[in-house]
């Protein structure tokens, strides 16, 4: 195809997109006047029955906790794929940080960069584990309390201490505290069905609300979660770098 | 709408070409980081702060870290096949 052709047929193209696209932004309802019934219902009776103050976690953990499960199981399945694909393949070895052949891919940090790295790791930890436990409060929830604690463990690496990594969070640990998060996020659901009938079904004291322990199920769920996603995350990070420190020996190269 | 959310709307509509037209992958995972922060901003400041929560854990730490070993891996093989 020409090249006039082709910029014509984009041109067309991108211009009935535009058209579309503002026809449709214009249509749209105005900032805060949402037309649709589910907002309001969660609105009016979502603290009274869940006792959570924060309805985006009570709608997550409670009203639709069993998508929130499937959710649960996309980034457990998503991650099993990457260390499945990324599994260490016979002829290979690893190398730790600092053999010869690594200055390209991870030098050891600056001294300064390596403090201020470490100097972040409790911080990190703190933080995640108030966004989780507070869930049910405040905004956040597991998931963005999961993150920053698998984030604080990867930043050891980061500054340079692979070791002190590899020794706080060996691969089984991490293995097996990602799938007790996803099996314990799935065992709060049959919980739900064993003790009040209904698979997800709050079945413990939902308490005072805006309290800490309050909102029935829903803290335990973030708690579950927040490991899930922990877990999920550093063995994501741990299998990529992992990959980088990888190396094929000598006479082997021509297989690839 | 206040300054604050036109200030976070104009970021972010500058922020996403910048991110589509850098070329150097490393240079584009850190525009994304960025532009990710922005994005949470944009979030925040239209009353959603669940979802500006979880758009920094993911754009400014998970997903840029991923590219970057990915980015280590892949060079890592162009220089040897340079030595080659």
């Amino acid at each position: 195809m020409r090249r006039s052709a082709r910029l014509g047929l984009f041109g067309a193209g991108a211009a009935a997109l535009a058209t579309m696209l503002v026809l449709a932004i214009a249509g749209l309802p105005g900032f805060g006047r949402y037309p649709g019934p589910y907002g309001d219902a969660i609105e009016a009776v979502g603290e009274s029955k869940t006792h959570a103050t924060d309805l985006v976690t009570a709608v997550n953990f409670d009203f639709r906790a069993y998508d929130t499960l499937g959710e649960e199981f996309i980034l457990f399945a998503a991650v099993l794929g990457i260390a499945i694909v990324l599994r260490d393949r016979r002829g290979e070895r690893k190398r730790a940080p600092g053999a010869p052949g690594t200055e390209r891919g991870l030098a050891r940090p600056s001294a300064a960069l390596g403090m201020v790295g470490l100097a972040l790791v409790g911080p990190l930890v703190v933080l995640g584990i108030d966004i989780a436990v507070h869930g049910h409060l405040t905004p956040g929830g597991g998931f963005q309390g999961g993150l920053p604690l698998g984030a604080a463990v990867f930043l050891a690496f980061l500054a340079g201490e692979y070791a002190a990594m590899k020794k706080v969070a060996p691969h089984a640990t991490v293995e097996l505290g990602e799938a007790a998060g996803a099996a314990g996020y799935a065992l709060i659901g049959l919980g739900g069905l064993l003790f009040a009938g209904v698979f997800f079904q709050n079945f413990i004291d939902r308490g005072e609300p805006g309290r800490l322990l309050s909102a029935g199920t829903i803290p335990l769920s973030n708690v579950a979660v927040a490991l899930e996603v922990a877990g999920a995350f550093l063995l994501l990070w741990n299998e990529f770098s992992d990959q980088a420190l990888l190396v094929v020996p000598e006479g082997e190269q021509g297989e690839r | 709408m206040t300054a604050l959310q036109v200030g976070a709307l104009v970021l972010v509509a500058v922020g996403a070409p910048v991110v589509a037209l850098t070329r150097d992958p490393l240079r584009q995972a850190l525009c994304f980081g960025v532009f990710g922060t922005a994005l949470a901003i944009l979030f925040f400041v239209f009353q959603a702060p669940d979802v500006a929560l979880s758009q920094i854990v993911v754009s400014a730490v998970g997903l840029p870290v991923i590219v970057i070993l990915g980015l280590v891996k892949l060079r890592e093989e162009e220089g040897e096949g340079e030595e080659e």
